[in-house]
């Protein structure tokens, strides 16, 4: 199955250095890709079959970096150890993966891990101004896989000492430290430091260790921070992230930070020096590697792509606009772990208005705080389930509002207007999402992987993110993008070859017209959708207020003609009709005319009939149960 | 997939417990192995640097920062008082006089010529370990602190706040689903751990601090209860640091959760010991619960025994710990091998248990846990 997404003529190009990267000495056939996550270790066997690079089978077994184990390899071995079982293959002798594959057939190729076992890579960045030199080093450091825990700068509001303060109770696995353009004053860049300095502060891992301090700022103000930092920290210097106020270098400073995850938190975790010693390729972070993914995606199909990975304590959102690639990580908005803090930041009538019937306020709190004290549990019946899938439009929403914070253009930079623009004063700061352009939305996390009907993972990604225009939506079934993250580095062919035929779910294509831009009331018309493919066509006219699908089956595009009314934007403009070949997915063409943006209607009886309303014409759950609820 | 269950509390008369007592950076081991301590032994030590506090010399006085040196009346090194002039500078041959006076006790740990930034460090702040509980050491880390071992009663709750404390347990209610409010505490429970059945009420816990009690050992809690205990809301999984005056555990949930009958009834059999009991919680990888230990204890009878060590099997005890019977105790009937269909419609690995009232019913196994001895 080939998916339609432009045209795949970018050819994957390196996205680390090429000095960097591992070079392949040998022609691949056999790729065995472990990811050692907090709680599961995934393994995935890739095969060349004919032409293509195929995945054969995966296997999983928990992760054994906490006691008693306290080492790695011993989950990584026991997940390897199902793919041996499931195809027969002898991949492990008594020192780790055989590589490369020996003419008898045993072994693969090469090897290589991701990793976010023991807490991932947890840093805190710090620069002189919040909105410039702090925020370029945020990005820096989330784009390379960190869970940033608290950004420091000269006018964070904070007084030194509570700055100080901070820093002393984080004991991050490394700090990150910009500030000032080169050549640009040297004092601020240097108080900070000296913060840091009077902080003293202790790594995250291995008592009696010196912390990593990463300088990226100011190259005049080097000296100072030797003195000031040099004899109390392990200091490394690289390339100044803002160079000049109008750009933004984060290539240096991301590259150190990968060299200090495998030289101080790998070698520090149980058992990482052995698992290390197994693969010529550097273990990368979970989602640096997820990132890597997603942006060799972008460039291979050629469309803009959101990505999201919804867990049990963190939500990761990816973007790709352009050249322009963002991560966010909402490190306490997740499904189980944080639940109790999407409840409190989104507020229980925001979860609320994702459930249609009536809940008691007080036993909603409870159930919520119960799956965050017993966080293996499932939902049994089918209220705990849309309950469930409440919560995680809520956490979905807020980590993508959290997330276009972040991927916005360099703040504080001038920029040159014409006499054009004198009437859209958007300035610099805006951000990079544009859901008009959005090509692509792949979900992931069991809530949106597991969904036991795939309808609910795309309602639950339109209502979170909602997507305009023709959006194609995908979940990836079994979370194996970390492992062809990494391989991308080396071999981009095999891992976007598995990626569109074995890692992607297609659920199908979204049609969402933005707007109305006037007074049209529910039930006023919205769009005309005309669909063709094989032999069959399709027209529907849906009024706003309302959602319909279209059975175009997976594997199969559609010759698709959109005609919005005037009042709606399907990507042309308003009133404009858009041509164009979408997909087909295992749930379909979804036409969603509810409208850009849109929120339920306040009043509950009307929102609640609403709900039933759009969950009956996706056929979202079990009709007769949910009636039960309902009533 | 023959182990898809959640391993459950422990809830035990006879446990070897160990704990290991850390410093959070390097210091100084105060005992030796094969030594007795007792909760207050102190164990491990160390300095950490006292409080930095960075005085801007260059602004108060108006001067350059690379010229602060010439008006500097210390010099890095330097012990120096509160109150104590650390910089002056006078003009007009005298008339006009500024100073900085240093605004701790403390020594001049760096001056600053780029930033015009003076760092004061305060004295040393001594951190402590202690043993926690009576026990043996029986490893010693060195320069990290100790492993104390000790032999007695030992459960775990699902979900505490407040830290490490001590008490002589002392059971407030009739049965496991009695509700422990202010009329269970008399002024006799200062420094006791209050155990309770169902459900603490608000009054409850407030009554508790009051009278002085230890900690509050229960089966539930009103969420919005926590909430006004605490002052604030919990977001994130990780307890034990709360500033609250009493250490409070609950054993089987939020909401009125009748405590189950083993550990109710094990209570009762530790009523009158001290008991060391510790809020904490952290669930994610490296799960911590929190937990009620009581050394020495000497179990009287003999509990049914059963046989964890192939997971679940028909006749192991267990509690539902999810909607639709969440908080009830049941026994496994069968195990069936193949997946179900559930209302949800997922596909899933199920057990059928019968419920204490006889009725049998289907969960999936990812909803129970394991009484744990």
């Amino acid at each position: 199955m080939r998916f339609i997404l432009g045209v795949g003529s970018k050819g994957g190009g390196q996205l680390v250095p090429e000095e960097k990267a591992f070079q392949l000495d040998r022609e691949i056939n056999s790729v065995l890709a472990t990811d050692c996550g907090s709680t599961t270790t995934k393994a995935i066997l890739i095969e060349k079959v004919g032409d293509e690079y195929r995945l054969i089978v995966r296997g999983e077994a928990p992760t054994t970096v906490e006691a008693p184990f306290e080492d790695v390899t011993a989950g990584a071995r026991n997940a390897i150890r199902e793919v041996e079982e499931l195809t027969g293959k002898t991949l492990l002798d008594e020192k780790g993966v055989i590589t490369p594959r020996r003419p008898d057939g045993t072994g693969v190729d090469i090897y290589m891990s991701t990793s976010s076992a023991g807490g991932g890579l947890q840093m805190m960045v710090a620069g002189v101004v919040k909105t410039m030199t702090a925020e370029s080093a945020a990005r820096a450091a989330l784009g390379a896989g960190a869970i940033v825990m608290d950004v420091i700068s000269v006018d964070d509001g904070r007084k030194p000492h509570e700055k100080i303060q901070r820093i002393r109770h984080l004991r991050p696995d490394m700090i990150l430290l910009s500030g000032g353009i080169d050549g640009g004053t040297i004092t601020h860049v240097v108080e900070i430091a000296e913060l840091i300095s009077a902080a003293e502060p202790k790594p995250r891992l291995g008592i009696g260790f010196k912390l990593p301090v990463i300088y990226a700022g100011n190259k005049d103000a080097r000296p100072h921070i030797q003195s000031s930092l040099g004899q109390k920290v392990d200091l490394r210097i690289t390339d100044n992230l803002r160079p000049v106020l109008e750009k933004e270098v984060l290539g240096p400073a991301r590259e150190e930070i990968h060299n200090l995850f495998m030289e101080h938190v790998m070698a520090q975790a149980p058992g990482y020096n052995k698992l290390m010693s197994w693969t010529p390729v550097p273990i990368m972070p979970t989602p640096g590697a997820v990132g890597i993914c997603m942006q060799t995606a972008s460039r291979e199909y050629d469309v803009s792509v959101i990505g999201v990975d919804i867990g049990g304590a963190t939500t990761d959102v990816f973007s790709v606009f352009g050249e322009f690639f963002n991560r966010t990580v909402s490190a306490n908005l997740g499904m189980s772990y944080s639940i109790c803090n999407v409840l409190l930041e989104a507020g229980v009538q925001n979860i609320l208005r994702w459930i249609p019937f009536k809940i008691d306020e007080g036993d909603l709190r409870n159930r919520i705080r119960n799956k965050m004290i017993r966080p293996t549990t499932i939902p049994q019946t089918l209220d705990e389930l849309v309950i469930e899938q409440a919560i995680a439009r809520e956490a979905l929403r807020l980590a993508f509002l959290h997330h276009k914070s972040l991927a916005v253009g360099l703040r504080g930079v001038h920029k040159e207007r014409t006499i054009g623009d004198t009437f859209e004063q958007t300035g610099s700061g805006e951000s990079y999402i544009d859901l008009m352009d959005l090509g692509m939305l792949v979900g992931s996390g069991g809530v949106l992987s597991h969904a036991p009907r795939r309808a609910q993972s795309a309602m639950m990604m339109l209502d979170a993110f909602q997507p305009e225009g023709l959006t194609m939506l995908a979940v990836d079934s079994i979370f194996m993008t970390p492992q062809l993250g990494i391989l991308s580095t080396i071999h981009p062919k095999a891992a976007m070859q598995v990626f569109e035929r074995d890692c992607l779910i297609i659920l199908g294509t979204a049609i969402a017209p933005a707007g109305p831009s006037g007074s049209a009331k529910p039930g006023d018309s919205c769009v005309k959708v005309t669909l063709e493919w094989d032999d069959q066509s399709v027209t529907e006219e849906v009024p706003y207020g309302q959602m319909k699908v279209v059975p175009v089956p997976n594997g199969k595009t559609a010759k698709a003609v959109i005609q919005p009314s005037r009042q709606f934007n399907a990507g042309a403009g308003y009133g404009h009709t858009v041509e164009k070949t979408i997909n087909g997915g295992v749930v379909g063409v979804i036409i969603d005319c509810r409208g850009r943006p849109f929120t339920p209607p306040a009043d509950e009886a009307s929102r609640n009939a609403k709900l039933l309303e759009w969950f009956r014409a996706l056929n979202l759950y079990p009709q007769e149960s949910l009636e039960k609820y309902a009533k | 997939m023959a182990h898809a269950y959640t391993p459950g509390l422990k809830v035990t008369e006879r446990a070897i417990v160990r704990k290991t007592r850390r410093l959070p950076i390097l210091g100084e081991v105060l005992v030796e192995k094969g030594q007795s301590v007792s909760p207050d032994t102190v164990v491990a030590r160390t300095n950490i640097p006292g409080n930095p506090m960075t005085v801007n010399v260059a602004n108060v006085l108006g001067v350059e920062p690379e010229d602060i040196l010439d008006f500097m009346t210390k010099k890095e090194g330097d012990t120096i008082r509160k109150d104590e002039i650390l910089a002056n500078y006078r003009s007009f041959f005298g008339l006009f006089r500024h100073e900085v006076k240093s605004p701790v006790d403390g020594t001049v740990e760096m001056i600053s010529t780029v930033t015009g930034q003076v760092t004061l460090r305060e004295p040393p702040i001594p951190v402590e370990v202690d043993a926690y509980i009576d026990g043996v050491v029986e490893e010693v880390l060195p320069r990290e602190g100790v492993v104390v071992r000790t032999e007695g009663a030992f459960i775990q709750g699902i979900f505490g706040v407040g830290g490490e404390t001590q008490g002589i347990v002392r059971v407030a209610v009739d049965g496991p689903d009695d509700v422990l409010d202010e009329s269970c505490f008399t002024p006799q429970d200062k420094g006791k751990v209050i155990v309770g059945g169902s459900l603490v009420t608000a009054a409850g816990i407030k009554k508790a601090a009051e009278v002085g009690a230890k900690g509050v050992v229960v089966g539930g809690i009103i969420d919005t209860d926590l909430i006004a205990y605490l002052g604030h809301d919990i977001g994130v999984a990780i307890t034990g640091h709360e500033d609250v005056p009493v250490t409070l555990i609950i054993t089987e949930g939020f909401g009125k959760m009748r405590m189950a009958d083993r550990t109710f009834q094990l209570f009762k059999a530790i009523s009158g010991f001290k008991a060391s009991i510790n809020g904490a919680t952290q669930i994610r990888a490296g799960v911590m619960r929190p937990e009620i230990i009581v050394p020495g204890f000497q179990a009287t009878e003999q509990l049914v025994e059963h046989d964890l060590s192939e997971g679940l099997v028909p006749g192991t005890p267990l509690r539902i710990i999810r909607e639709p019977y969440f908080g009830q105790l049941a026994e496994v009937v069968d195990l069936p091998p193949e997946l179900q269909v559930i209302e949800t419609e997922a596909k899933v690995r199920i057990l059928r248990a019968k419920l204490q009232d006889g009725t049998i019913v289907t969960i999936p196994r990812a909803n129970v846990e394991i009484i744990e001895k």
